[in-house]
């Protein structure tokens, strides 16, 4: 009791007096906290709610089943479904078409599903139950029932009409009513199945066919049975498993956004770090009095501790509801997407899980406790007869036991750079970068009072003391330096990773779109395309030189991938790496090899493909040998492809449609009048989308652009709050030389030269921070490009060091620096500095 | 027969009524896209000469048709068990061009029901397929009706049912001990005054089951006597009925009686018809007015309220009998295929209290007014 008592009068006469002292500065370390738990939890409950929605509605779409057979875009011949109902061990079977229809009059595409609601009651009693009097209407051929997502989102309701391309003409169908709010979650029509397969031109085709086995089947030997009778490309998988692979496509994606967050947190952490050491500084002589009055070293350190563990709660609560409110606010305003396009078909609802929530709450309050033990084990190590004095102890640090440790973590961290990635998840990477990051921090007073003696002797008398000053206090240089480096390494990391990643693709860009047009049978959605006859028109167009056709379909190689894009396009196998942004050299294959394909970086990661392997692929139903001849980059397609020669493609499946073209112009011929004759010979043809390679380009750097809005958001706040950190650390430099000051003006010096002074000083330590700092940037940038990049999305990219952008960071970081600093000194003697030389006596 | 009519129009209304009463959207759904084609489905017509086997098999151009089996079984260990097989065929849409080969021309539907007094009330199961892919169907020129695993087929001189359940499994053969007995004139039968308003009608009675019966994973030989209904029609029930009472005997002496009657709006007698076959096998159609029914008991059902009466007097020319059901409480929930409820179920038939006959009685309308 007596204790406790005396704990809180001590933490009044302390902690509440400091707060009182300086309030902004708390509020601000406070603040610092709370942003970061409030990106973390943002960016955490964005990504949980998407993540279970998403679930949710791939959910929604398996049902009750058992398992699930599934083929390509192109689907499998619709026979196989009464073979497999037919099988002893199946219960109940439901056949469905799926396909993304391009909607006209806009480039918006409608997932629709042809289900054949009779079958699909045995399976989903519940969801036809709630389909009610619907069932009728859904047999009309021109119906079609939508979700409450997609009326919604398309702005439609019963009796509506809702027009969609199949090849390049529009086809309209009816809305014949909404479905039951329960039933699908995401944006999508459901059609009866004989409409679908007529309508959207899948005539004989299937696409999923949902199974439900007898009680008592193993599930998993009839699986494996099951999956013999399936032709090349279809298989047979768990609803789990579908999920799962839905989730996979975005996972590393996600992890990259939590990272992101615990940087920022990290630096927060930094800041309240900077404002302990500062407010035991103020309080040195406080804390010397307690200490001489009876109160323990041990109970010091408590008291300092608990500071931090309060200051912690505060901020992350506060950050916990800031996050909760800003991630509700995005949900409502921009949906769940976060700029990645991953979730873009489902309507979010928050997902609360209270055990992250909790978790990022103590995260918070964790590292407020780390970044106030240190300087509160600093404190209770003092002397407190010398803190009386308020004599600074540099010597405690000249000790520099913390070198060897510091360069073992960057070894460390190097080594994990070479690991692979853990559950397709770059984890060793982000390991590396901590560790390297930390270990740089722990060498850096060494670092310091290395190249602190090497420092030039200026001429300009403050600028000399501010060289002399900074030679003796390698201690302060330091940890002035660790915000700048921290927080400048990180934007520069990011900088360099982001140009070269936008470098890399522009370059891509210029190989991949060679032609002069681009012509497109419907954007995007599956069911648009070119005839041959449509093909024909297309290449007699006046003006129109020569016209490369491209098919593309999708192939499912494993139950637990997304399907690869594969793209039949015509491609001289000598001559592939003039068509093709090969990463390595391309190979022809002998006589006696199966024909070429190349495949994309991504797909040779996944799969491990190696240039002469021979791979199968299945096209047409058929199990067919390819030989690898090249890889090559793509940013565009981020579960993989592999591209076929188009005359191979239509030998092998007799398929001669086409979704784009690429036209070249013949000399002379202007792109606006070509433009308009194509439009004139595709009259009728509304759905394609004809557009010059500029545009295109314009497009795809724009969603780039988009992509990373939040990347550069949350890299903004961290380094906002590592400049926070900056001008706490100067102040509390200040602060602890006021006394110097004092001398200074009593040896004659103007309050003007110790503003240069503290400008030199400024000057040479964000220097020296933003030196480091571009260093360990460029290195942590190497990390993000060759591993977490590479390892997150199997993507490769040249390094690209935007040098301007680079130099003028720096330069603004330390004039920032240089003007925190004098500020900060004009603070300090603001006070009576000439009475401050007396503090000592 | 009367099988329930509107088994077949309600048909690809599905899942339809099952909350009906509580659904936002309409209930005009069954009808409109019919209305318009109505006159293209294949007509009612008398004259027309049914000829065996080909008529036992499916009359796809008319809109409704059903293969309704019902009986008495014996289980090895004395009891008597009441069982019910019914196949119904339903055309959709006569303009339907759609190539798919889901194109949902025909629907069909199946049930199956087991009257066990032990167990106290109906077990029964059902299935609904869209014709075609083979996976179901109805053949023509001889009977042959399958929904998957579900089976009514000719095989030899007799049929044979398969029928696996979520509660039993029959695996029955009938064989036929009397020729065809043709209901109405010459096998058309009138429902109402309109004379469109009929079916194709014939039945087979006395017919001779044997097979086994699986109930709780355990197989038990059986043999019993059941009655065929097979029926088509485009326009079943007058729209003035609200529902029927429908029975069929197999007396004791070799004869069979079936009679109907149509209820109308205030329980009356709307139309009614059956015919008598005597042990020699000479055939009596009974009229309007040889058909009379008249309750004895009713009994309510404790999950709907409705009120049956299980117990009848029906007198059918100049024979009359009382009626007993094997139980009460053989209450019919077909919502989830059909979209109503109803009673079937076995009854014996009395003469002056003395066992006369065993057959099947089937009451619709009661729970709500049947609708087509």
């Amino acid at each position: 009791m007596m204790r406790a008592a005396t704990l809180r009068a001590l933490f009044h006469a302390a902690s509440a007096g400091a707060l009182h002292d300086n309030p902004g500065r708390f509020f601000l370390a406070l603040l610092g906290i709370a942003l970061g738990v409030s990106l973390g939890v943002a960016v955490h409950l964005i990504n949980a709610s998407a993540l279970n929605e998403f679930s949710l509605a791939v959910r929604g779409l398996t049902g009750k089943v058992d398992l699930v057979i599934r083929g390509p875009r192109a689907g499998f011949a619709e026979e196989l479904y009464p073979k497999v109902a037919r099988l002893p061990q199946v219960q109940a079977v439901s056949p469905a078409v799926e396909i993304d229809v391009p909607l006209s009059g806009s480039s918006d595409r409608l997932k629709l599903i042809g289900i054949d609601p009779f079958r699909m009651a045995m399976i989903q009693p519940a969801l036809l139950a709630g389909m009610q009097n619907q069932i009728t209407d859904l047999l009309d051929p021109d119906a079609v029932l939508l979700s409450h997502a997609a009326a919604d989102w398309l702005g439609m309701k019963a009796g509506d009409t809702l027009r969609a391309y199949v090849g390049t003409t529009s086809i309209e169908l009816k809305v014949a009513g909404l479905l039951p709010p329960s039933a699908y979650r995401q944006r999508l029509g459901v059609m009866d199945i004989a409409s679908a397969q007529w309508r959207l031109a899948r005539l004989g085709r299937l696409n999923r066919i949902d199974l439900r086995l007898h009680p008592g089947v193993d599930i998993a030997a009839f699986r494996h049975d099951l999956a013999t009778l399936l032709p090349a490309g279809v298989i047979v998988t768990t609803p789990d498993v579908e999920v799962e692979r839905s989730a996979s496509v975005s996972r590393a994606y996600r992890l990259n956004l939590d990272m992101l967050a615990l940087v920022a947190l990290f630096t927060g952490a930094f800041l309240v770090y900077s404002t302990q050491v500062l407010s035991v500084l103020r309080r040195r002589t406080h804390f010397a009095l307690l200490r001489v009055t009876g109160l323990t070293r041990l109970a010091l350190v408590r008291l300092l501790v608990a500071e931090g563990a309060l200051m912690g709660v505060a901020g992350s609560t506060l950050g916990v509801v800031l996050g909760y409110g800003v991630a509700a606010a995005m949900l409502k305003h921009f949906g769940t997407d976060l700029g990645a396009g991953y979730f873009d078909a489902i309507s979010p609802a928050l997902h609360v899980e209270p055990g992250a929530l909790a978790l990022f709450w103590l995260l918070g309050i964790a590292f407020c406790v780390l970044g106030a033990t240190l300087p509160a084990i600093e404190a209770g190590r003092r002397a407190p007869a010398l803190a009386l004095k308020a004599k600074d102890e540099e010597e405690s640090f000249k000790k520099q036991r913390a070198m060897p440790y510091g360069m073992a973590l960057i070894g460390f961290g190097l080594a994990c750079t070479q690991a692979p990635a853990l559950t397709g998840l770059p984890l060793l990477g982000y390991l590396a970068i901590a560790l390297i990051l930390l270990g740089t921090i722990l060498i850096l007073p060494w670092l310091v009072a290395v190249l602190l003696p090497r420092l030039p002797a200026p001429r300009f008398p403050p600028a000399l003391l501010a060289t002399a000053q900074l030679k003796a206090s390698p201690r302060h240089v330091a940890i002035s330096i660790t915000a700048i480096v921290t927080s400048f390494s990180l934007m520069v990391a990011m900088l360099i990773m982001v140009g070269s990643f936008r470098n890399s693709l522009d370059h891509w860009l210029t190989r991949v779109l060679p032609a002069d047009l681009y012509l497109r049978a419907a954007r995007g959605g599956e069911t648009g395309f070119f005839t041959s006859e449509e093909q024909a028109r297309i290449a007699g167009t006046p003006g129109v030189a020569s016209v490369r056709f491209l098919r593309s379909q999708n192939l499912l190689l494993g139950p637990d991938r997304p399907p690869i894009s594969l793209l039949a396009r015509p491609v001289d196998a000598g001559a592939a790496h003039h068509t093709l942004p090969l990463t390595g050299p391309s190979r022809v294959p002998r006589a006696d090899e199966p024909p070429p394909v190349w495949v994309s970086e991504i797909a040779a990661d996944l799969f491990q493909y190696h240039v002469g392997d021979h791979i199968i692929l299945p096209i047409g139903g058929q199990a067919m040998r390819f030989t690898v001849a090249g890889i090559w980059r793509d940013y565009a397609r981020q579960t993989g492809a592999a591209i076929i020669d188009r005359d191979l493609y239509i030998r092998i499946t007799g398929d001669t449609l086409a979704n784009d073209a690429a036209l070249w112009l013949a000399a002379g011929a202007s792109l606006q009048q070509t433009r308009q004759a194509l439009r004139e010979r595709l009259r009728g043809a509304d759905g394609i989308d004809i557009a010059e390679t500029r545009e295109i380009r314009a497009t795809s750097l724009a969603i780039f652009d988009r992509t990373f809005a939040i990347t550069y958001a949350l890299e903004i706040v961290a380094v906002l709050i590592g400049l926070f950190g900056v001008s706490v650390s100067f102040s509390a430099q200040a602060l602890a030389r006021r006394r110097e000051f004092g001398v200074l003006r009593h040896v004659g010096m103007t309050r003007r030269e110790i503003g240069i002074m503290l400008g030199c000083e400024g000057i040479w330590v964000a220097g020296l921070g933003v030196g480091v700092g571009l260093a360990l940037g460029w290195v942590i940038s190497l990390i993000l490009i060759h591993v977490i990049n590479r390892q997150s999305f199997h993507w490769s990219m040249d390094l690209h060091l935007p040098w301007l952008a680079l130099a003028g960071l720096a330069a603004a970081l330390v004039a920032a620096a240089s003007a925190t600093a004098v500020w900060s000194g004009r603070r300090a003697m603001d006070r009576s500095v000439l009475s401050a030389v007396r503090e000592d006596w | 027969m009367l099988a329930w009519l509107a088994g077949a129009f309600v048909a690809p209304r599905t899942f339809a009524q099952v909350t009906s009463n509580q659904s936002p959207v309409t209930s005009h759904s069954f009808q409109y896209p019919l209305e318009g084609y109505q006159s293209q489905f294949a007509p009612v017509v008398p004259g027309y000469q049914l000829r065996f086997p080909r008529d036992e098999g499916s009359h796809p151009g008319f809109r409704t048709e059903w293969w309704y089996l019902t009986g008495w079984l014996d289980v090895p260990d004395g009891t008597k068990l009441g069982f019910q097989i019914t196949f119904f065929r339903a055309r959709l849409r006569l303009d339907d061009v759609n190539p798919s080969a889901f194109a949902p021309r025909q629907i069909l539907i199946a049930h199956a029901a087991l009257s066990d007094p032990a167990f106290g009330r109906l077990r029964h199961d059902q299935r609904v397929a869209r014709a075609g892919l083979g996976l179901a169907g109805a053949s023509r020129d001889r009977l042959e009706v399958w929904i998957d695993g579900w089976t009514l087929h000719q095989v030899g001189p007799g049929y044979r049912a398969s029928i696996s359940a979520r509660d039993f499994q029959f695996d029955f053969t009938f064989a036929a001990t009397q020729p065809p007995l043709l209901q109405g004139v010459n096998g058309y039968s009138r429902k109402g005054p309109d004379p469109e308003s009929a079916s194709y009608y014939y039945s087979l009675p006395q017919l001779k089951v044997n097979g086994a019966l699986t109930r709780n994973g355990k197989a038990q030989s059986i043999s019993g006597s059941a009655w065929l209904d097979h029926e088509w029609s485009s326009r079943y029930m007058d729209k003035d009925a609200t529902g029927w009472d429908w029975i069929g005997i197999n007396l004791a002496n070799g004869g069979a009686l079936m009679a109907f009657r149509m209820r109308d709006r205030q329980g009356g007698r709307f139309w009614a018809g059956g015919s008598y076959r005597s042990p020699d096998g000479v055939t009596r159609t009974l009229g309007v007015q040889d058909v009379v029914f008249t309750p004895r008991r009713e009994w309510r059902s404790p999950r709907t309220g409705t009120a049956y009466p299980v117990s009848w007097h029906i007198s059918a020319g100049a024979l009359a009998f009382e009626i007993e059901p094997l139980m009460d409480d053989q209450e019919y929930d077909t919502r989830l295929s059909t979209g109503t409820i109803y009673w079937e179920g076995a009854v014996r038939a009395l003469q002056h209290g003395k066992p006369a006959g065993s057959g099947y009685l089937e009451m619709t309308g009661y729970w709500r007014p049947m609708q087509i």
